[in-house]
């Protein structure tokens, strides 16, 4: 097979560019905030109120950060479950946004909730009927599935390459045998994670849906249907691999690299299918609640629903069916954000627009506040997986030598 | 390998299973009655009610929250606005234009509605919320971590946050008196009621009064118990001489506002079957995809 395509290694490049400076001021900027949010309390910097419990740090940094984080689990089921070792070399970037958009993810809730520090009640408090439940246990189980899957990668790096400072040097054996022990371990067990990791998915992806299920009428019908688990999930499912072109894409070009088109192009043959399914079912739902009458109205909720469809399902469907499109590196980083554009939409849809609660005086808009915060995050997150990408194995450079022997197979099938 | 991890999994379900029953068995003591026919409730007449604002008085007084001096609540201005029951005030009394054969303003008492299926009791995410054989739910500030999905699932929008505060914030709503009932004594805006305008008495009860004043009063009223059967019926009930939704009820229909989440959610987690076949599923594809792979390679 193609192993020489599978190849990572920490990529040498610059850290500090003009681009950098920036996101690192927008970073402090989200910081500011969140210290006012934890100093003086959620009512002094966002807009929430008794009618709007849930806003921006819900709908984006929350429902959309799961979503967008869906490259991982979809990566995992192709490249592993399928075994398509061809598909290898995406894998790493794709498990490493994962693993950090559900560490913001869990940021997010941190922030969001009013006691933060009762944040590990739900470990002990279980209330099986609430979908929120499920969601949180399920994320914090499958942050650390994803965590351990990243740990070959901890380990790959340091192994016959531990250097601990001065004093603690009398340690590097140990810690070398630490984690050879734990490399050895890993990737015996390694199928077991890599599995739940994909039914860990499915299952907080569909919850998602079934949050807002509970508001009933107070959420537009446009959106608020019993398949709304199945539409979560479906389209957590398509967004996954349009979200892995869009920021592998942007890292080539970031880090000066050499884009992977022939993988990406491949990978964005799969996406036309995926997306045409959500189409349909959202479709479907839509003509046997005969909700369409909702799209003659003229408003916010008729306007953001056709702006989420058309822009964000299918545009990018008809894009992703031309062979031009797969082929070309703008067109396809185009489609593919489009993709990633209509999801984050149709969460922001669902957890805000849709949300219409029966005694507001006036419709919530998020504060400076929550804005700075969620860009922050988001910023943070590119520098943290700038970071990740030049001191660990993540990235593939194509044709150096052959890769290690591929990991998170199945071992004792000969 | 298909041995060991089923194996494995097997034993990781039987741990889950021995931890949810385990938990449960302390969390909860014994199985409740929260339907039982003794469950209380309030009839509220908006017909008889004068609009004096006692029972604000008397509730915030019975809550330890900051209330004033009773004679200010005389200042009828307060009622030209429409208000909502929040942090500081737990129920509120709006007005409205008479309605029919009626010269006199109606109005309206606004508090939680004790519904017999509450969506906040099954939407909170660590179980704060509890219905009680008494009709009554409340929440446990030790329990809630803030989250206020109880807000957002409110079919009545009443749980208020308090987001001024940036430690220990609380979920402020009615709790139907909870301490008073329990040693016998009324509901603190019951007692206090110099209209009669709330009367407080088994559910039951109350809504064969209900049905009795409108039989015998047809004038008086619209043919409406609002709060008998919608989300699956309220421990509290109105009267009233003119359509609800004029009086800013929500419209909503019988089914108890948890209904299909819950469906959903149990049918995704029926025992655990449903992720425990996908995970095996999966398990599947991944050692015959393997296997597959290697056999392509020998044949080459």
């Amino acid at each position: 097979m193609n192993h020489e395509l599978h190849n990572p290694v920490p990529i040498k490049h610059k850290y500090f560019t003009p681009g950098v400076f920036v996101l690192i001021i927008i970073a402090l900027n989200g910081l500011v905030f969140l210290m006012g949010r934890f100093f003086f309390g959620l009512g002094a910097v966002t807009n929430l109120n008794n009618q709007y419990p849930w806003g921006l740090w819900i709908g984006v940094d929350v429902a959309a950060g799961v979503a967008l984080a869906a490259g991982g689990f979809t990566t995992a089921a192709l490249g592993h479950i399928m075994h398509k070792d061809e598909y290898h070399a995406i894998i790493r970037p794709a498990l490493l946004t994962a693993a950090l958009g559900y560490t913001f993810v869990a940021m997010g809730v941190f922030v969001d909730i009013g006691r933060w520090y009762f944040i590990w009640h739900p470990l002990v408090m279980w209330n099986g009927n609430s979908a929120l439940f499920e969601v949180g246990i399920c994320v914090m189980i499958y942050l650390t599935v994803l965590y351990i899957e990243f740990l070959p990668i901890v380990t790959e790096r340091f192994i016959g390459k531990v250097n601990l400072p001065g004093f603690f040097s009398g340690l590097n054996k140990i810690v070398d045998k630490v984690l050879r022990l734990l490399d050895r371990g890993l990737s015996k067990t390694m199928f077991i994670f890599i599995i739940a990791g994909v039914v860990l998915s499915s299952l907080h992806q569909s919850s998602l849906g079934t949050l807002m299920i509970i508001a009933g009428p107070k959420m537009h019908p446009l959106w608020q249907t019993p398949v709304l688990p199945l539409l979560f999930l479906l389209s957590a499912v398509a967004v996954g691999f349009p979200m892995v072109i869009f920021e592998s894409l942007i890292a080539s070009r970031s880090l000066k690299l050499k884009s992977e088109m022939h993988i990406l192009s491949k990978l964005g043959s799969m996406i036309a299918p995926l997306l045409g399914i959500y189409l349909a079912f959202k479709i479907g739902d839509m003509f046997i609640r005969e909700t369409f009458v909702y799209l003659g109205e003229f408003n916010t909720a008729s306007i953001m629903f056709t702006i989420e469809m058309l822009f964000g399902v299918i545009i990018p469907l008809r894009m992703f069916l031309s062979p031009k499109v797969l082929k070309s590196p703008p067109l396809l980083f185009t489609a593919s954000a489009l993709v990633v554009f209509g999801v984050l939409l149709n969460r922001i849809n669902n957890f805000i627009v849709a949300y219409t609660p029966p005694y507001s005086t006036e419709s919530y808009f998020p504060s400076f506040g929550e804005i700075s915060v969620s860009v922050g995050f988001v910023a943070m997150l590119v520098l943290a997986y700038r970071f990740i990408v030049m001191n660990f194995p993540v990235i593939s450079l194509p044709g150096k030598q052959i890769a290690p022997q591929s990991k998170y197979t199945i071992r004792g099938v000969k | 390998m298909s041995g060991k991890s089923r194996r494995d999994f097997l034993k990781s379900t039987a741990l889950i299973g021995a931890g949810v029953t385990g938990l449960s068995s302390t969390a909860k003591a014994g199985p409740k009655n929260i339907l039982s026919e003794d469950r209380m409730g309030v009839l509220v007449d908006t017909t008889v009610c004068v609009g004096c604002r006692n029972c604000e008085w008397a509730c915030k007084d019975a809550h330890n929250l900051p209330a004033g001096n009773l004679d200010s609540y005389e200042d009828r201005k307060v009622l030209e606005t429409k208000r909502r029951p929040d942090h500081t005030t737990l129920t509120v009394v709006n007005e409205y234009s008479p309605g029919k054969n009626s010269n006199l303003p109606l109005d309206v008492k606004v508090q939680c509605m004790h519904c017999d299926h509450p969506a906040c009791v099954s939407a909170c995410i660590v179980g704060a919320f509890e219905k009680h054989e008494n009709g009554t739910v409340t929440w446990d500030t030790d329990m809630c971590i803030g989250c206020r999905y109880c807000m957002a699932a409110c079919p009545f929008q009443v749980p208020a946050f308090e987001y001024e505060k940036a430690l220990n914030p609380m979920i402020m709503k009615c709790d139907f008196c909870f301490e008073r009932t329990k040693d016998g004594k009324l509901p603190a805006c019951v007692n206090i009621c110099p209209a009669e305008a709330l009367t407080y008495g088994t559910r039951t009860e109350l809504v064969k009064i209900a049905r009795d004043r409108i039989k015998r009063n047809p004038d008086r009223y619209v043919d409406h118990i609002f709060g008998e059967y919608e989300v699956g019926g309220t421990s509290w009930m109105y009267l009233a001489n003119k359509d609800f939704v004029e009086l800013d009820f929500p419209k909503l229909g019988q089914k108890p506002a948890p209904g299909v989440s819950e469906s959903i959610q149990h049918g995704i987690f029926a025992y655990f079957v449903p992720p425990v076949s996908l995970y095996a599923l999966l398990g599947g594809i991944m050692w015959i995809s393997k296997r597959r792979k290697e056999l392509d390679e020998e044949i080459k």
